[in-house]
Parts: C-alpha cells; sequence; structure tokens
C-alpha cells in the first residue's frame, strides 16, 4: 500500500493534512472542501492554509456557519458527482449535523439499494490538551463508532494523516476522519511528496515488544509511546504498543496477534470510559483472544465526566503515570 | 401591509370552478391529464388505505386531500430533475414515475420501494422532519456546478418550518444561489398541531423573505394555481435566477397516520365540509364542466382503468419474492466490514442450525 518516494518532506501533522488535501483537488476535479472559515482564512488551525488561491472558491468554499448545513448539502453534493470534504470547526461542534450523519449520510446506499451513495469526509479536530475554551475538547468517537455505514479514522502523525486521509477521500462511503488537535503541530515526519494511501481498518505496531500489548489512538499514541520509553528503561519487560488509527472497523487481526503474544492488555484513550471504543476492542479480544489473557484488560481513560475545562484538563486526561500503573497492574496480576 | 395581504393566495380556478387567470394556456387534454393523475392518486391513497385496514400493508401516511399540491407540482419538472418526498408525498412521486408496484412494496416495508425507475431521480422519502431540504439544496448546488440545468423540488410540511435545517436549507440555496423549489404543503396540522401554535407567523411564504428568496403563496387544492406557480419557479431556477418557496394551502381530510385518530384533536365535520368545497378534484371538474370539457363515461372509462392498474400492482406485489437478509448486509458499505461478515454468519449459522 505504502509507497516511499524520492521526494520526501518533513511535515507537522496539519501540513500533511493540507497536502493530502491539496493532492486530491488537483488529481480529482470533484472534490471540494467546504464549512465555516475553510476559505480566505485557511482554517482556524490553517488546514486549508493556500487551497482557495490554489482552485478557487468553486472548490474550496466557505458556507455558511451551520453544522447540519454543512453536512445535509455535502449529502447532496456528493450523492450527485462531487466527494465533498467537510470541516466541523471542532468536533465538539458536530453534535447538530448528528442528524444528518445518523439518519441520511450513512444510511443513503441501504435505503436506496446502492441507487445513491455518500462519498464524503467530515474532517473534525478533537481532544483534550490544547488549553481550548469549553466544548473545543471533546474527544466522541464512540458515539460516531455506534452508527452503521460510518467508518471513523483517526491520525497521530504527519506520514499516516496523508495516506489516511486521501484513502478517505477515495473511498466509497462517508467517513469521519477525527484530528487530535495536540499532534497538529506537536513534531514532524517525513511525508512523500506524490499520493499514497493506508488502507482503512489497518492498525500500525508502533513499539514492538513482548510483554505488554497497549492499544491506544490520536493524542494517546505520544502520550503512551513517551511513558513506554520511560518505563521500559527501568523495567525488564517491553511493550507492543499499537495505534489503531481506524476505530471502525478495527484491525481485528493486528489486536488478536499481539494479544496472542503477550497475553496482558492495556486500553489507553482520552474518551469517557462508559461507551467508548474500548468496550469494542474488549469486545474483540473475548472473540479472538479470550484464553491468551493471563490479566484483565487495564483501561486507562477520561472518567465519565463532561470534558473539563482546561484548568483541570491534565487531570482529566490520561498521564503517563496512569498508563505505566495501568501496565504493571496487567503485568503483576 | 400585513403578511397575508402581502401574500396573498394565488387562485387560477375558483372553488365554483371560474377560470380567474385567462391567459393560461389551457385545454382539454392537459385538463384530462390533471385529473387523471389526481383521480390515480385518490385511488392508491383510498385503497392503501383500505390495505392497512386489512392487514396488507404496514402504518400507511395518506395525503387524501393533498393531491393538487403534489400532482401539480411534480407535472411542473421534468425527467432529470430531482424529487425530494417525505413519506406523504407518493402522490407527488407516482407522477413523476415511481411505480405503484414500488409504493405498495415501501409500505410493505420493503427497500426496494425506495428505489426509483431507472432516469427518474427521486430521493428515497425522507422520515426525519425537514432533513431533505438540505439534500435539495446540495443535489441542486452539484447540478449548478456541472452547468447544468436540472433543478431539485422538496416537499415539506408546515411542521417542518420549525426545524433548523428548513432554515439552514433555505439560507444555503439563498447563499449558493441554488435551483431549488420549496414547495411546502400547509395543510394546517402538524399531526394534532395547528399551524396556529406552530409559528406565529401568518404565512409560511413571509419566511422566505428572511433570506431573500422569491416566495408566494398558492391555493393548494387548484392544480391550475400550483402547476403554473411551480413552472414559473422551475423557470426561474433553469435561467439561473436560484430558488423559490412556494406555501401551497391546503387541508389533509384524514389522519396523519393509519395509527392516529384526528377526532382526538380536531372536528371531523370540517374534512367532511370540505369535500363539498374546497376538494382539488371537484374544483377542477367544476372547471371542465364549465368549460364543455367534462364527460362521466370518460371518467368511469378512466377510473377503470386505474382500478386495473392498482389491482394489477397488487397482484405483482403478492407474487414479489420475500426480503432476503443479505440486502440488509450488503449494503451498508460498498464493500461489508468484518463484523458485519461475521454478524452474517453468524446469523445463518445458527438459522441453518436451527433449521437441521
Amino acid at each position: 500500500m505504502t509507497t516511499v518516494a524520492a521526494d520526501v518532506k518533513k511535515l507537522t501533522m496539519i501540513q500533511a493534512i493540507t497536502d493530502a488535501m491539496r493532492t486530491m483537488l488537483d488529481e480529482d476535479d470533484s472534490v471540494l472542501v467546504l464549512g465555516q472559515d475553510v476559505g480566505i482564512n485557511g482554517g482556524v488551525f490553517r488546514a486549508t492554509e493556500g487551497l482557495l488561491n490554489e482552485f478557487g472558491e468553486d472548490r474550496v468554499i466557505d458556507t455558511p456557519l451551520a453544522e447540519s448545513g454543512i453536512v445535509g448539502t455535502s449529502v447532496g453534493l456528493a450523492v450527485n458527482g462531487f466527494k465533498p470534504i467537510a470541516e466541523m470547526q471542532f468536533f465538539g461542534f458536530i453534535y447538530p449535523a448528528f442528524n444528518q450523519l445518523m439518519t441520511h449520510a450513512t444510511r443513503m446506499r441501504q435505503r436506496s439499494l446502492g441507487r445513491y451513495t455518500v462519498p464524503m469526509v467530515i474532517r473534525a479536530p478533537y481532544g483534550a490538551g490544547v488549553k481550548a475554551p469549553e466544548i473545543h475538547s471533546d474527544s466522541v468517537e464512540a458515539l460516531f463508532t455506534h452508527i452503521p455505514g460510518l467508518k471513523v479514522v483517526t491520525p497521530s502523525n504527519g506520514y499516516d494523516a496523508k495516506g489516511l486521509l486521501i484513502a478517505s477521500i477515495e473511498d466509497p462511503d462517508p467517513v469521519l476522519f477525527i484530528e487530535p488537535m495536540r499532534c497538529y503541530r506537536t513534531g514532524r515526519t517525513e511525508v512523500p511528496a506524490e499520493k499514497y494511501t493506508i488502507e482503512l481498518g489497518k492498525a500500525k505496531t508502533v513499539r514492538e515488544g513482548d510483554d505488554v500489548t497497549v492499544l491506544t489512538w490520536g493524542a494517546m499514541v505520544n502520550d503512551t509511546m513517551k511513558a513506554v520509553e520511560q518505563w521500559e528503561k527501568e523495567h525488564q519487560a517491553t511493550c507492543d504498543v499499537i495505534d489503531l488509527r481506524t476505530l471502525y472497523p478495527l484491525d481485528r487481526d493486528t489486536i488478536k496477534t499481539s494479544v496472542e503474544k503477550t497475553g496482558r492488555v492495556v486500553i489507553v484513550h482520552e474518551a469517557p470510559e462508559t461507551g467508548g471504543v474500548s468496550g469494542d476492542i474488549l469486545s474483540v479480544i473475548n472473540d479472538e483472544a479470550l484464553f491468551y489473557l493471563k490479566a484483565p484488560v487495564q483501561k486507562v481513560t477520561g472518567f465519565d465526566t463532561p470534558v473539563p475545562v482546561y484548568s483541570l484538563e491534565n487531570e482529566y486526561l490520561p498521564s503517563a503515570r496512569k498508563i505505566t500503573w495501568a501496565i504493571e497492574e496487567a503485568l503483576h496480576y | 401591509m400585513n403578511m397575508e395581504e402581502q401574500f396573498p393566495i394565488w387562485q387560477y380556478v375558483t372553488e365554483e370552478g371560474e377560470l380567474v387567470q385567462p391567459e393560461i394556456d389551457i385545454d382539454e387534454a392537459v385538463s384530462r391529464a390533471f385529473y387523471q393523475y389526481m383521480s390515480r392518486a385518490r385511488m392508491m391513497d383510498q385503497k392503501c388505505v383500505n390495505l392497512q385496514r386489512q392487514g396488507r400493508i404496514g402504518t400507511y401516511v395518506p395525503y387524501e386531500g393533498q393531491e393538487a399540491a403534489q400532482v401539480g407540482s411534480a407535472l411542473a419538472i421534468e425527467d432529470g430533475d430531482w424529487m425530494f418526498p417525505t413519506y406523504r408525498d407518493h402522490a407527488a412521486t407516482m407522477t413523476h414515475g415511481q411505480s405503484l408496484h414500488n409504493l405498495l412494496l415501501y409500505w410493505r416495508g420493503r427497500l426496494e420501494g425506495s428505489v426509483p425507475p431507472e432516469g427518474k431521480n427521486i430521493f428515497p422519502p425522507a422520515v426525519p422532519i425537514a432533513s431533505q431540504l438540505l439534500h435539495a439544496t446540495g443535489v441542486a448546488w452539484a447540478e449548478k456546478k456541472k452547468n447544468s440545468d436540472r433543478v431539485s423540488i422538496v416537499y415539506f410540511g408546515d411542521g417542518a418550518t420549525s426545524e433548523g435545517d428548513f432554515h439552514e436549507g433555505l439560507n444555503f440555496a439563498s447563499v449558493f444561489k441554488t435551483p431549488t423549489i420549496f414547495l411546502n404543503q400547509n395543510n394546517g396540522y402538524a399531526i394534532s398541531v395547528p399551524v396556529e401554535k406552530q409559528m406565529n407567523s401568518k404565512t409560511i411564504a413571509q419566511k422566505g423573505l428572511g433570506y431573500d428568496i422569491p416566495s408566494l403563496r398558492v391555493d393548494g387544492n387548484d392544480i391550475l394555481a400550483v402547476y403554473y406557480e411551480t413552472r414559473k419557479a422551475v423557470e426561474r431556477a433553469r435561467r439561473g435566477d436560484g430558488p423559490t418557496l412556494i406555501e401551497a394551502v391546503t387541508w389533509r381530510y384524514g389522519a396523519h397516520t393509519t395509527a392516529d385518530d384526528p377526532s382526538k384533536y380536531r372536528d371531523q365535520r370540517e374534512s367532511e365540509e370540505r369535500r363539498s368545497s374546497t376538494d382539488p378534484l371537484m374544483r377542477l371538474e367544476r372547471f371542465m364542466r364549465k368549460q364543455g370539457w367534462w364527460s362521466d363515461a370518460w371518467k368511469e372509462d378512466m377510473e377503470a382503468g386505474i382500478t386495473e392498474e392498482i389491482n394489477q400492482a397488487l397482484k405483482d406485489v403478492d407474487r414479489h419474492p420475500r426480503s432476503e437478509v443479505d440486502q440488509l448486509f450488503d449494503n451498508v458499505f460498498a464493500k461489508p466490514t468484518w463484523t458485519i461478515e461475521k454478524q452474517r454468519q453468524h446469523h445463518t449459522n445458527i438459522n441453518e442450525g436451527a433449521k437441521s
């Protein structure tokens, strides 16, 4: 799937996301970018910076400030030959569009027995840890993995972001592409200038080890990696760290293979615990690898509270201490 | 000027059948076609209510009384244009080309029932209120981007104008000047809530003012008014002059659905009285009689033909193969995910195990 070209740049994740959209706008005239502030302002995070100048206002469209309107008209555009990339300014602002996603975008293929399909992508920045105002930090991916007909994708770095976003744009069905804000500018990865895709539904093992499987995604990937690196220096054990990258459908095989190897599992996510994607991961482990388990699966998650205002967000987010605590619980059960 | 004066209800034919807009181009053949489409819609609706009573279809949503609003507007668009109905707009969809066979399948809870015939762009009926206005706007926006002259027409009721998507749909259509006809049927009630409780505004047409969309009210029981005014809106949209909001003032004789009892919230004597005063078929008949275009023998023949068509559709539907559960698994994504495949396999295994 992935090819490494000679022409490679070191990009932040936000730059890689822009690069993915530019690549597709350039390649396919049916691709559109639309949303609040995506035009002259280039998006509040600059994800669409420069695209208006390059592709014009017929392709890069500032819309009225109405999330249901953005998603609902995108359904119409998608049904009638276009591939809209709709931006929600923040994931926490997507709720007015929930009905359009739940009752239309994701059901159109079935309701018309394939006559009408909705190849659209909704992009949304998400997650806590950037001292954003209220509601801007929600991590509600599980509300959307529960919607039949929707794929949910989340990158943690620039290289994956470009490949996953292009794959999402090329997917024949709706994809929710959520972007951890904390990863936008924290570090650069090598990103090929040319087009490439990363298959949806495939996780990536970002660190290999033998004793504990740590499953995570989004901004928690970097936090987990740092915690594990430090912890391994002080302990005689190693961890498989897996970046799930797609939250629906989950990569069953990668989860199974790692759990069979280690028998000990920690799941890390910043979303509230109850109803979180960790439940679906546990279900995969239950179905595929239950008798390989040597200890109960540990969860490190946000609380069942609203994501807090920023004075408390570090209390809320899984910390390195909580992550290593869970690893030791799994190890010494 | 108050809003009712600013937005008068346009009539082409009075309740007595008098033509009051004489400049229109109408003849016997067109009048008969209008009448025939309305008869077909009414007879199908009455048949469906009976079929529901007999348990031969599921919960049904009748539109009797609203035939002129739906048939007149549906006849104003062409193949290649897009239609966005709700669950109460099958008079419009059958006029535009949806088959009686598929309509019956729909009311039997079959997915095939929502699929339009080849060459016709009819969306599956919208069930959530007002959400389809955005699809009609988006689809029309796409047509504009393709530089075509195709338009979209979207149906919705008085209650829908309270929803956010109504306002977002009008606003997007106005901002991007999309070729969309917003065809409101104000039948006076959102299930049980009368329009006076639904809104403080005296008309629905006036809501277009806020979006600078040309808006008007028509007598929704006057098929000539609906047809010719919708045609003007369609022509404007085709020319690139953007959307129009049409409020067709009408009346639903019966229940919201066959699961509802209207006598709980209104005096049904009004519906009975309207059958001999404002009825859309009666209005056109009176008009045709005055023009000397009416014939009882023609009506009888025409109705016999419709009865035969409906009975044939019913026979075909009774013979239609039963639903296969694969339909469910195969149409969520272009390629089913592993979770769906796993569920399919489990479902099949359990059922086969139960059989053996």
